[in-house]
């Protein structure tokens, strides 16, 4: 498999898998906004994903619906921040936040690709996007506005910290590290990130959810 | 003989699947048709990506050129030529008619929160600017919430992208 196409589905798992979990809000997010907003930033990250397998299944002879379904966990190549599952409202808002900060600064560097689609592509998801950080920094000052907040969403940024070094590679993550804690009223440790490539549990008892309906399809069946 | 001209007429009669007062063509996700004898090639741009009536558009598109007697090959572009911004001033006005608050035109910069809760949204009912952002996220991806304090009535705000 190439670089351009190995790229494009670390960025197409992420959003897919990480559309899923948001898309878990709904009809029990802590209020309607919320469940709203999650719904439709998951149908966002899943639009994206879309448009990011049907550029890798074009190099690969397959489709978006093969890349999206049909592989074994193995050759997901999500990163396994977006892989947890945590239902909790001030994790969630963690997770959210440090997503969005580490996929503005790929999407940066998309953006300025030699390569017209993948160019193309990150600007048209950046236009999306920017609701979503939009979003994810005002959850963030609501959070940290109030001492139950703060403690919690500090505790919730700690456990995942490690995870979200793991989203960029070497070249890219000083610039997130950077803003992360630039924009924190606390310190987060220096730690190994988690690195893409390895799974959480949750992801077989995810794929095993997402996959279902196809795999009980006869063969062949038509959507 | 199918003609470009009439190809852009029969697309402009296809309405949005979601939003039906606003045409396709009103839309600006038709970039460019292109006629070869019968066989029509249509560029056309997503809106935002993870809309659903995407697919349906693609098959109206279909459609009307098959009533015009042509073929035709829609091809999906997925760059970044579409925004907003594309937005016909008639289809912004059929917009508003329908009480649906037209986006603002696209800034220099990026959407900011500091934009999103200034007092530069104008109410679709009662043309009050004195209105607030209720969420900014909305029933479809393309549409945020907003409440209108002089005439108390929450209304749908395209989202700029």
């Amino acid at each position: 498999m190439s670089d351009r196409a190995r790229l494009l589905l670390e960025l197409a798992d992420d959003e897919l898998i990480l559309g899923w979990r948001n898309s878990e809000w709904t009809g029990i997010a802590p209020f309607l906004e919320e469940d709203v907003a999650f719904s439709s930033i998951a149908q966002n990250e899943i639009g994206h994903a879309r448009a990011l397998y049907e550029l890798a299944a074009r190099e690969l002879g397959t489709d978006a619906d093969a890349l999206a379904f049909d592989r074994t966990l193995e050759e997901y190549r999500s990163a396994p921040l977006v892989e947890l599952r945590r239902l909790e409202w001030a994790r969630t808002i963690a997770r959210h936040w440090l997503y969005e900060t580490a996929d503005a600064v790929r999407l940066e560097a998309l953006k300025a690709s030699d390569d017209p689609e993948i160019a193309g592509l990150a600007a048209k998801m950046d236009r999306e996007e920017t609701y979503h950080r939009i979003h994810a920094e005002m959850w963030l000052d609501r959070l940290l506005a109030a001492p139950e907040g703060r403690t919690r969403l500090e505790e919730g940024l700690r456990e995942l910290w490690p995870y979200a070094l793991g989203v960029l590679d070497d070249e890219l993550r000083p610039v997130f590290v950077e803003r992360v804690r630039a924009r924190l009223p606390f310190e987060l440790p220096d730690v190994e990130p988690v690195p893409r490539g390895r799974h959480e549990a949750e992801l077989e008892e995810l794929l095993g959810e997402m996959t279902m309906v196809r795999r009980s399809a006869p063969a062949g069946a038509r959507w | 003989m199918v003609t470009a001209a009439a190809v852009w007429e029969a697309l402009a009669e296809i309405p949005d699947p979601e939003i039906p007062v606003i045409s396709l063509v009103d839309l600006g996700v038709v970039k460019d048709v292109a006629v070869d004898g019968a066989r029509v090639r249509i560029e056309f741009t997503p809106t935002f990506m993870g809309c659903p009536a995407l697919e349906r558009m693609q098959a109206c598109m279909e459609d009307a050129v098959r009533d015009l007697g042509g073929e035709a090959q829609v091809d999906v572009v997925l760059d970044d030529s579409w925004s907003t911004d594309k937005i016909t001033p008639a289809g912004r006005e059929k917009l508003r008619e329908a009480g649906f608050a037209p986006p603002a035109p696209r800034n220099a910069g990026r959407t900011t929160l500091v934009q999103l809760q200034a007092k530069a949204f104008r109410c679709p009912y009662c043309g009050s600017t004195e209105t607030r952002l209720d969420n900014i996220f909305g029933p479809t991806p393309c549409r945020s919430v907003r409440y209108c304090e002089s005439c108390r009535q929450p209304f749908e705000q395209f989202k700029t992208i």
